[in-house]
């Protein structure tokens, strides 16, 4: 244990570079945020992840992020356990009917200002799952959606350049 | 075993076999030949693999565990209505509360007659059934069992949870903080997977198959595809057989990795996660140079794989084995070495084998547990005949030995990984992707059992004249789990549930389709 502490201390931070903030992202969140909201965040932004549907493939990338090679903490981002002290909502899968209440409440319990992210083809377009019984479709069709995030899942380098990007802009002044 | 009938025996007997039914035959009983059947499995041992509905008929699938003989039955039904299995096979019943609520099939006699996926926000009834019908107006409640005692109180927790997780409802009754008892509530993920395959052609319906669930998407990709070959009986070739396996080990690896560092990071060992997590981003980077995915996602298809492996492929895996085997032990010991990690692992959420057993419950639980089944090595499947591996099984069944399990199983994945790549070359790489065509026109039902990371996947399908997909049930392992993690929790504090919830590692969405 004492061993691999120290090897952890003298071995350097495996954590890579971050990505440049994704260029799509940015355009599409310029203009979403107004001054207050920006003055509001800082440089802070407080995640809490709703699977609405998911197979669990977003999850796991998302999980991704809290590695050592990621290491989302270090933007000050991080993932919060309730809605109540979120700042974003990180959302994903085809909105399973079934989940449809859970998450328009997760929604109501969030404060103001907040922001939705669509994370993965389901929740950005409702993916394979469209057109069922079981499925509302794209996260939109129920909450007002600021980012989308594609992919299926998106690489954990995509969700860290989408997220990048909201914390650009809503930090920007 | 008991001195009991051999279930080819019984079934010739009470059932007529159907035509065109692989690899396993299927049987079709009359009601009286299903309630002999229900007779005979009060007295004898084999494992339910499945049940599902379909319009106006009901089918289960049984395997006689010593003889290692699979065979499924299936019941008319055109009343709706079947005399259930759940008296004499509790895991058959919430799969029979699933069909009641797709297909509108009635289980007669039932051990527990409430829904199950059906939470009355799909706008319709019975979706799948001829005919659907209205939804229920200003539907109650769910109702969930009754507890009465002295000081005992409810803590009702999701289905949105604290963390990056599925979601579920899980009801704990407590008499302080020792959990009497654990009520689970599935089906929020519901997308309606089974549905969504009918009428799809085989290409499409993979695509599904292979978000079940995401975790295992390997494995069910490869369940649905043999499931498909059988069904059509086309043999694939010998280089996607042996790429099929490297792709499924690979994904033992990366999901036990990251189980084994979650489970001692709810153990308040957050070095764990931080050491595997990284070990588990190894593996995924490597799929991803080889296979173009790192959840290897659509990479195994009907008729093949994807994708082959590019020619730098197996300097890759090799040196992934050998940092793993560098990387690997050394955390092993330290888990072994911990006394504050051990003091929450040991004896906590335990199972018994008369359970796991009861429940036909596979994978990490299973074997736990004392269970001494795997997929890959009965009924088996190619090319895990040639090759040599063990299957590490425990009799504690507490949190300590699922994780020993997956530990063991990690070495085990990685030295099938080294003897699949030293066979490799050897074996023709013939076209850009080793696949055969799936021509339409031709029908068929098909069975797989593939070991995924979790446990046993059984994916049924028929396909008709036209090649398209006329009903599939994948059944995921989850099924026979879920119930004994209700078991596992039972006595232990609230504060461990987590605990035992990682080491399950139950999928919701594999389970609630
Ligand atoms: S986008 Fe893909 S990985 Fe994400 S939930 Fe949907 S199917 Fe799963």
């Amino acid at each position: 244990m004492l061993k691999h502490i120290l090897t952890s201390l003298t071995g350097g931070p495996v954590t890579e570079p971050a990505p440049a903030p994704a260029d799509p992202a940015l355009a599409e969140l310029a203009g979403k945020l107004d001054k207050a909201a920006k003055a509001r965040l800082g440089r802070s932004l407080s995640i809490r992840e709703v699977d609405a549907g998911s197979c669990n493939g977003c999850e796991l990338e998302i999980h991704a992020l809290n590695n050592p090679i990621y290491d989302l903490e270090r933007f000050g981002i991080r993932f919060v356990a309730s809605p109540r002290h979120a700042d974003v909502l990180l959302v994903t899968g085809p909105v399973a009917h079934n989940m449809r209440e859970a998450l328009v409440r997760t929604w109501d319990a969030t404060p103001d200002p907040k922001w939705v992210v669509a994370c993965g083809d389901c929740a950005v377009g409702g993916g394979l799952f469209t057109g069922g019984y079981a499925c509302v479709g794209p996260v939109e069709e129920v909450l007002p959606v600021d980012l989308r995030i594609p992919g299926c899942p998106p690489r954990p380098v995509d969700l860290l350049a989408g997220l990048l990007a909201l914390l650009e802009t809503s930090a920007a002044t | 075993m008991y001195g009991e009938e051999p279930l080819f025996g019984l079934l010739n007997r009470i059932g007529t076999p159907v035509e065109g039914h692989r690899p396993w035959p299927r049987y079709r009983l009359g009601r009286d030949g299903w309630l002999r059947l229900i007779e005979e499995l009060k007295g004898n041992a084999w494992s339910l693999l499945g049940l599902w509905g379909e319009v106006r008929a009901v089918h289960a699938a049984f395997r006689e565990d010593f003889s290692g003989d699979v065979a499924v039955v299936s019941l008319d039904c055109p009343q709706g209505r079947f005399p259930s299995l759940s008296a004499v096979r509790p895991a058959a019943n919430r799969l029979e509360r699933a069909a009641h609520d797709l297909y509108g099939l009635t289980a007669e006699r039932t051990t527990d007659p409430r829904p199950w996926l059906d939470h009355d926000s799909w706008g319709v009834r019975r979706p799948l059934s001829e005919q659907p019908a209205a939804p229920v107006p200003n539907p109650g409640p769910y109702t969930f069992l009754p507890v009465e005692g002295d000081g005992l109180h409810q803590i009702p927790v999701g289905p949105v949870h604290a963390g990056i997780i599925e979601p579920g409802h899980f009801r704990f009754t407590a008499n302080g903080e020792t959990v009497v008892r654990l009520e689970e509530r599935l089906g929020y993920v519901h997308r309606g997977v089974e549905g969504l395959m009918q009428g799809r052609p085989v290409a499409e319906a993979a695509k599904l198959a292979a978000r079940i669930s995401g975790d295992a998407t390997v494995a069910h990709s490869l369940a649905f595809a043999r499931a498909v070959e059988a069904a059509l009986g086309i043999a694939v070739p010998d280089r996607a057989v042996w790429l099929r396996a490297l792709m499924a080990e690979l994904e033992r690896i990366a999901n036990h990795l990251g189980d084994i560092g979650a489970i001692c990071n709810d153990a308040a060992f957050a070095f764990m996660l931080a050491q595997t997590s990284q070990l588990r981003e190894r593996v995924l980077r490597t799929a991803d140079s080889c296979f173009g995915h790192r959840l290897m996602m659509d990479r195994v298809i009907p008729g093949g794989v994807a994708v082959d492996l590019p020619e730098r492929g197996t300097g890759l895996l090799l040196d992934l084995v050998v940092e793993l085997r560098r990387r690997f032990p050394p955390l092993v010991a330290i888990y072994d070495g911990k006394a504050s990690l051990q003091d929450r692992t040991v004896t906590t959420g335990i199972v018994s084998a008369e359970l796991v057993n009861r429940f036909g419950a596979g994978g990490h639980v299973g074997r736990a547990s004392g269970r001494d089944q795997d997929a890959r090595r009965s009924p088996g499947y190619a090319p895990y005949d040639e090759l040599a591996f063990e299957v590490p099984v425990l009799t504690e069944g507490d949190v300590n030995a699922r994780v020993w399990v997956r530990i063991r199983e990690v070495e085990q994945s990685l030295s099938l990984i080294e003897q699949i790549v030293a066979r490799l070359p050897a074996i023709s790489r013939g076209l850009d992707h080793p696949s055969v065509p799936i021509e339409a026109g031709r029908g068929g039902e098909g069975m797989a059992l593939v070991e995924s990371f979790r446990g046993e996947i059984m994916t049924w399908v028929r396909l008709d004249g036209e090649g398209t997909v006329a009903r599939c049930h994948p059944r995921d392992p989850s099924w026979f789990q879920w119930p004994l993690l209700e078991a596992a929790i039972g006595g232990n504090i609230v504060a461990d549930f987590p605990l035992c919830n990682k080491s399950f590692n139950c999928s919701y969405a594999g389970h609630d389709l």
